[in-house]
């Protein structure tokens, strides 16, 4: 048993983190996204070509730097401390996952653009009334001679303004929740027929609503089997969790190290607000719940990788992860009182992104269940 | 002990029923339903609607311009309010400054100022926090030095900082804590002044709060100089004015009428949603039961809440107990934003407050804003007295430890 970092992880981890540091702060980050086009694609460059992190979970035959979950988490924790908004969840770990696991004919040229910062993913999962059922779609993709016609909207498409490609789902056959009948596909943004609605959201990213309308796709825009493509989508997405968990940790972080610097310095009734112990007893019991996040954090990225492990990790994460979000950033903002109520402040910009966190990919409610029918054995 | 409404009582309801539906502003119900920020004007219109009525001020003795309601009657009003979405009325003059105003001003005072207040002609804001004193509000360091000017009249010159005005921006008037003997204790050298927002010296900043809104503000003082007959009870005893505001601040900040219209809402957000299994969300186990046992709490509220209204019909002035109904009513506010952005899933999360008031929506009408909502409603624990401190008070004047 090792819960250490290699020496190859600590030197990612001290990358990125200085990088972040130099051109990262909380101003340059509020100054970016408040303005067009909401992200810096200079920064994305320097991810690429200084840093070379975009290559973190590939191996080292397609250019990457021969890393994977673990590295992931690495990063994401990092751009978790500094609110990072560029794609790194869309593009690297959901985008470059679907091509690792998938065997596309065209996976190696398309990680290779990855890898480049030239490629760049949005997941159009999500649909209006499908709420975190990855398969309740009513985008369709019918055959057409070899390839596929297109059609239908997707939801709240979380970096969808930045992206060059989508990786979309879609029912090729069978009902709107069946299990089977469900297929992926990569998607130019720029193809005839998709139009998008691009806006922000409350916590500083960019999202679109995405439209299909008799969309042309060629044969090799299928990644993964026709019609048989949610196991598929299930083990990306529960990669994405446990990277989005790790973001988490990094996010839960600040917002307690900023609290208890605040409470030390903030003086009421004569003394420092931290001297309470009522606050004290607070600021523990946040101090768990960032613990216990961290933890179960670690246990899922050293568990996606085992299928018969993974989901029912990756659920048990999220709940963690999703509660402490709630309770770490409610007492976060508590602890800071007025202050905390101000846009002025970083803190309120984590509790933000941490409100998000706890429903992205699915709420509380909806892991709970996955991991209940999990355990009774059954698929959920 | 019984809950009956006698014939009076329901008849009463049906006339105010009745009258919200004949009255309300249309206007400030197409403002509402648009969810955009109000407009002066727009906030004064349902108080000026009222005040005409007669009904503007319920809670003030009847020779001033109160209702003569008896509590239950209150109870409905709030309740028919709620259940018809009104606005709800701007408390600053209404219901925290005149209670002090008819309590400790002068006959002067009150005939000067409670007009306005009632006719909604004049906005008032408090000024109340300063950057230093939150909680420990007595640590206040804003400081008004008397002296006599040149036309031989006395005056206040005061100088300092007070933060979370809340619609500060609008105000006419506002009423300010402020210390007249640096070196009395820290609650005894107060004074409570009334003083014109457009005296030379006074700025107003904007603060954005963290969902992006303009509600409070910075108010910056500098060599202001207010009329001593502006004060109002004796000069260092403010503090005695400030404590009988912050208890009418509390009794009132239970919400329940309200939460139970935004519960409604709720079920109504959460029966048109789609859970995973594409039944309504209402309908699924473990969502349905957060909104039971809300909706439990919720009622437990409420016969707190009339249990200390009944106790103030007595004769009882509210007291040190009403910070029970400020904890468990801003809880139950808090959850309820909390829910209703659960509810909404995906489209919790777009935020088109920034593309201008044309924008057309994204996903459901009723999603737009809860997020906000959820974001902004932090503060219902942290203000009036934050709900930590609220526990001190019961710890410390109920349960005598």
């Amino acid at each position: 048993m090792d819960f250490s970092f290699t020496e190859e992880q600590s030197m990612l981890r001290d990358t990125v983190a200085a990088y972040l540091a130099d051109h990262y702060d909380f101003d340059k980050r509020r100054a970016a996204v408040s303005k067009e086009p909401g992200w810096r694609p200079d920064v994305w460059k320097a991810f690429a070509e200084e840093l070379g992190i975009l290559g973190a979970p590939f191996s080292e035959e397609l250019g990457g730097l021969g890393g994977g979950a673990i590295e992931n988490m690495v990063v994401m924790e990092e751009f978790g401390k500094a609110l990072v908004v560029e794609p790194y969840l869309g593009t690297v770990v959901i985008g470059g996952g679907f091509l690792k696991h998938s065997g596309h004919a065209g996976a190696a040229d398309m990680i290779g653009g990855i890898i480049e910062g030239k490629t760049i993913f949005a997941f159009a999962y999500a649909e209006p009334k499908g709420r975190y059922n990855l398969a309740a779609l009513e985008t369709t993709a019918k055959k057409d001679g070899a390839g596929w016609t297109l059609n239908g909207h997707k939801a709240v498409v979380l970096g969808a303004p930045f992206a060059t490609h989508l990786i979309v789902t879609a029912r090729t056959s069978g009902g709107v929740r069946d299990a089977g009948g469900v297929s992926v596909f990569i998607v130019e943004k720029g193809a005839k027929g998709v139009t998008t609605r691009d806006y922000p959201t409350v916590d500083g990213n960019r999202a679109s609503e995405v439209y299909f309308e008799n969309v042309s796709l060629g044969a090799d825009a299928l990644v993964g089997p026709a019609d048989g493509g949610l196991p598929l989508v299930e083990k990306v997405v529960d990669e994405a969790i446990a990277a989005t968990c790790a973001e988490a940790c990094g996010v839960l972080r600040k917002l307690h190290e900023g609290t208890l610097e605040y409470t030390k310095q903030r003086k009421q009734f004569g003394v420092p607000i931290s001297s309470f112990q009522v606050l004290q007893h607070r600021m523990v019991d946040m101090f768990i719940n960032v613990e216990q996040a961290v933890s179960m954090t670690y246990m899922a990225n050293i568990k996606v990788g085992d299928d018969a492990e993974r989901a029912k990790a990756a659920s048990a994460a999220k709940v963690q992860i999703g509660k402490a979000c709630k309770f770490v950033g409610q007492n976060a903002i508590q602890l800071h009182g007025g202050m905390g109520m101000t846009d002025e402040m970083a803190i309120g910009h984590y509790f933000k992104r941490a409100t998000m966190i706890e429903s992205a990919f699915g709420s509380v409610d909806h892991h709970l269940a996955r991991y209940e029918l999990l355990s009774l054995g059954k698929a959920a | 002990m019984n809950l009956d409404f006698t014939p009076e009582e329901n008849a009463f309801r049906d006339e105010v029923r009745a009258f919200i539906a004949e009255n309300y502003p249309a206007e400030l119900r197409k403002a509402q339903d648009e969810g955009r920020a109000l407009t002066k004007e727009e906030y004064l219109l349902w108080h000026k609607v009222l005040a005409k009525k007669g009904w503007v001020a319920p809670g003030w003795p009847k020779e001033l311009g109160g209702t003569g309601w008896t509590p239950t009657q209150k109870y409905i009003w709030s309740e028919e309010t709620a259940r018809a979405d009104c606005l709800g009325l701007l408390p600053f003059g209404l219901s925290m400054l005149a209670p002090v105003l008819y309590t400790f001003g002068t006959d002067e005072q009150k005939k000067k100022f409670l007009p306005g207040i009632y006719n909604g002609d004049v906005w008032w804001c408090q000024g109340y926090s300063e950057p230093g004193a939150g909680s420990d509000l007595a640590s206040l360091k804003t400081k008004a030095e008397r002296i006599t000017a040149d036309d031989g009249k006395e005056y206040y010159i005061v100088n300092g900082q007070k933060t979370w005005t809340t619609l500060g921006q609008h105000a006419d008037w506002g009423f300010f804590l402020v210390r007249t003997d640096p070196d009395a204790k820290p609650q005894s050298g107060i004074s409570f002044l009334l003083i014109d927002m457009k005296t030379p010296g006074i700025e107003v900043r904007r603060i954005t709060t963290l969902e992006g809104g303009h509600e409070v503000n910075d108010v910056f003082l500098d060599n202001v100089k207010v009329p001593v007959e502006n004060r109002i009870f004796h000069e260092n005893q403010g503090w005695t004015c400030a404590k009988a505001l912050l208890a009418h601040e509390r009794s009132g900040i239970a919400g329940v009428a309200r939460s139970k219209r935004n519960l409604e809402k709720l079920r109504t957000i959460s029966s048109t949603e789609r859970s995973d299994t594409g039944s309504s969300l209402l309908s699924d186990a473990f969502f349905r039961r957060k909104v039971a046992e809300l909706e439990i709490d919720l009622t437990a509220l409420e016969f707190t809440e009339l249990r200390t209204l009944a106790g103030e019909s007595s004769g009882k002035g509210p007291g040190p107990e009403s910070s029970i109904l400020k904890i468990k009513g801003t809880e139950i506010q808090q959850r309820l934003q909390e829910l209703a952005l659960e509810a909404v899933g995906h489209y919790g999360a777009p935020f088109l407050r920034d593309l201008g008031g044309n924008a057309a929506g994204v996903g459901p009408d009723y999603a737009e804003g809860l997020a906000g909502e959820m974001f902004n409603g932090r503060k219902t624990s942290i203000y009036g007295g934050s709900n930590e401190i609220q526990r001190n008070i019961i710890a410390k004047m109920v349960l005598g430890l």
